[in-house]
This record gives structure tokens, sequence and C-alpha cells, in this order.
């Protein structure tokens, strides 16, 4: 128990994914306009995170034991069909949440915050419970900084701004300072 | 990641050859104008030779990539164009992989999990999708070349601005002064968005300087007027 709660913490803050590890980064900075967009964006983020998280065990535990040197190709595909058949699924079973995803949803696929997970958890040797655990700190921790920064950047605008930093100079200069708040969680790791 | 469609539509009959092996390298350069790929631009960027070397090893995959997509355009169907892209990304992303594992181990332990991470690089999809798929080989090949140039022009800028603030070294040589205390915070994860934020900012106040509009001065003036000569009739009120 003592072993998932810290892979939930080291994935969510100490080593969050968008704000220490640099992954998924363009829906970061791209749609990080509106909290309520953020909010939806993460959780289906979380989503995908989880399934891929499953389909890598699947994959590591009986496919690519003969043949390693496939990983990447064979991950990208899993993942590719994965959010096809959620979006599918998604449109079926709930049309209104469907249409509130929107472009998100397939973007999702290049999304390199999904792709790094599977590749960390086949790294680290994560089993099932442990990748689950894992999947979920990450979604946590995307959704957080996703939150933090529509947050923020909801306030921003009504701040003025000077005329040459507008635009994705500030994004960036407010993305270093959340990361700087971030590596504080990096003291977690001395007191367990 | 976005597929934001470049400002003019690529392959254009107009444009020539030269046009689109320099497009990628300053008009639109992927990391700077583009904004594309971002991941690698500020994971990998602490070092100049680390951000060189990932520049070469994205350029190896893009422009393999670009020729062999255009060499099939004509062959995929248009509905799973995109999973048939990722696939033959992917499987020079894994050649890659194992290439510099073989023959440039230091780069490769550095930048880790940076490589497969290719595949998700929108910037080689992007390419793929918008101008691969609907040109001819030659011209993909000399679009991935400038592309993958203007790519790793991009990120040795940054490279450089995070090495030299960081570490006072630039591509492991001593330039700053010995009593300079290196930041370290550019060496850190902040110091990626640091770092390419300062990089955008010193490019958006050259346009600004660059491109400067003259009539704006005369829109100033009564502006300007007006408040000499309210401080004036202050500094007559404080005079009184």
């Amino acid at each position: 128990m003592r072993t998932h709660v810290w892979i939930f913490l080291s994935a969510m803050l100490v080593s969050n994914f968008t704000l220490v590890m640099f992954l998924g980064l363009c829906s970061f900075l791209g749609v990080t306009n509106k909290v309520a967009t953020a909010i939806r964006l993460g959780l289906a983020d979380t989503f995908v995170l989880i399934i891929t998280s499953i389909s890598a065990t699947i994959l590591n535990k009986w496919v690519l034991t003969t043949a390693p040197y496939l990983r990447i190709v064979s991950f990208i595909i899993v993942i590719a069909s994965m959010v096809q058949i959620t979006e599918m699924a998604v449109k079926k079973w709930s049309p209104t949440l469907f249409r509130e995803l929107g472009i998100y949803l397939p973007l999702i696929t290049t999304n390199c915050a999904i792709l790094a997970l599977a590749i960390f958890q086949t790294n680290r040797g994560y089993g099932f419970a442990e990748g689950l655990t894992f999947s979920i700190g990450a979604g946590a921790g995307l959704t957080l900084a996703l939150i933090l920064m529509a947050s923020i950047r909801e306030k921003l605008e009504l701040a003025d701004v000077p005329a040459v930093a507008k635009g994705t100079a500030t994004v960036l200069f407010i993305a270093g300072a959340l990361s700087m708040a971030f590596m504080g969680f990096a003291g977690l790791m001395s007191a367990t | 990641m976005r597929m934001k469609p470049p400002p003019d539509v690529p392959g254009v009959k107009g444009s020539t050859a030269t046009e689109d092996l320099l497009r990628g390298i300053w008009k639109e350069n992927p990391t700077l104008v583009l904004l594309l790929g971002m991941c690698p631009t500020m994971a990998i960027t602490n070092s100049v030779s680390n951000s060189f070397a990932m520049g070469v090893i994205t350029g190896f995959v893009m422009i393999l990539s670009a020729i062999v997509v255009s060499t099939i355009r004509r062959v995929v169907t248009h509905e799973v164009r995109v999973a048939t892209y990722i696939l033959i990304i992917a499987t020079f992303v894994q050649l890659a992989d194992i290439l510099s594992e073989a023959y440039i181990p230091d780069a490769h332990k550095a930048l880790g999990a940076f490589i497969p991470l290719i595949v998700g690089n929108c910037l080689v999809l992007g390419r793929q999708e918008a101008f691969s798929s609907r040109n001819t080989v030659w011209r993909s090949t000399l679009d991935g070349i400038g592309m993958s140039a203007g790519f790793t022009l991009g990120l040795c800028l940054v490279g450089t601005v995070r090495e030299i603030l960081g570490s006072g070294t630039w591509f492991g040589l001593r330039v700053m002064p010995p009593n300079f205390e290196p930041w370290v915070i550019m060496n850190l994860p902040p110091g990626g968005f640091l770092g390419f934020g300062l990089v955008l900012l010193a490019l958006a106040a050259w346009n600004q300087r660059r491109m400067r509009p003259a009539p704006a001065r005369i829109v100033i003036e009564p502006a300007h007027a007006q408040r000499s000569a309210s401080t004036a009739a202050v500094a007559m009120g404080s005079a009184r």
C-alpha cells in the first residue's frame, strides 16, 4: 500500500508530467484558456492514460517479450486504436459528452504524455496494479497542472501585459513559475 | 498535439525548390514561429550538445519519413493516412533509437525517453500531413531538410541561453568569466520554460523594433503633450 501511495504522489507532484517532465505541452499551452475546458481535457487524458497503462501491461507481458524492438511501433498503434475505440464508444453512448470533448479526444493520440506513460511504466518494470496507480497519479497531475494554468490565464485576461510579452512568452514564464513551485515537492522524496 | 495548418498553403505551384528548403529555417521556423514540437524544445535543451543531438535525430526521422510518405502518397487512402504516417514515423524512431544507442551512447543516455517520444512530436507528423502527402519526393526531402535545420537551430538557440546562464559554458567551452555564478535554475525544469520564454521575448522585441509602424508616433503625441502640460501645471502648482 505504501508503495502505491508513493507511486501516486510521485507521478502527481514530484515528477509532474507537465511541469517537471515536459510532457503534453501542446495541449498545456494550447487549450488552457478556460478552467471548464481544462478540467474536461484533464479527465479525458486521465481516462486514456488508464486504458494505455492496462494495454501496455498486456503487451509487455504477452507480446513484446520475444520482440522488444517492436515496442514503440506497437505502443503507438495500440494507443491510436484505443483512442479511436474510446471516441466511437463515447459517440454512441453519450453524444453530449462527445460534443463537449470535441476535437480534444482524437488529439489525445499524439499527446506525448500518453506514450511516455507506457514507456516509463515499461522501463520501471511496473506490474498491473502499480501501472494503474501510476496512470491515475499521472492523470491527476496533468489535470492539476491544466487547471492551475487555466485559472491563472483567466485572471491574466484582465492584466496589463506589455505588448512584446503578449501570448506564448507570458504563458511560458507563468509555466516556469509553476514549475519552480512544483520543484518544492521534491522535498517529499527525502521524507519517505 | 495541434495540427496547426501552416500560414501559406504548402505545395503552391509558385514556390521553388530553394523556397522549400529555406522555408523551415527562418520564415516558418518550427520552433520559433510555428511553435510545434514544444516538448523536446524545453525538456532536453539544458546544454547545446544535447539540443544539437536531438535536432539531428529528429531530422533523421523527419527526412526519412518524408521520403517514404511522399513515395507512397498516391497509394494511401484518405481515411487511414494518419495511422499510416504514425506507423512509418514510429518505425524510423525505433531505428533511430537503436542506432543512437549503438553509435552515440552518451547522447542516447542524456536524451533518455525523449528519443522514443519523437513519435509524438507534432512537427514530424504535421509536416507529413501538410507537405509530404501532397508533394514530390524531391521537394518533400528538401522540406524535411529545411524543417530539420530550423528545428535544430531553434533547439540550439534555447540550449545556448540555458547553457550560458545555467553553467557558464557553450558546447562545453567556458565562455563566462570565472567569477560568474551559474544560475542553477536554468539547468532545472523551470529553466526550460524560462529559457524558451526569454528566446521568444527577444524575438518578439526584435520583430517589434523592425516593424514598428510609423503612424504610431502621431497617435501618441496628443497624450504626450497633454501629460507634459499637466506635469507643467503640477510643477507650477508646487512652485506656487
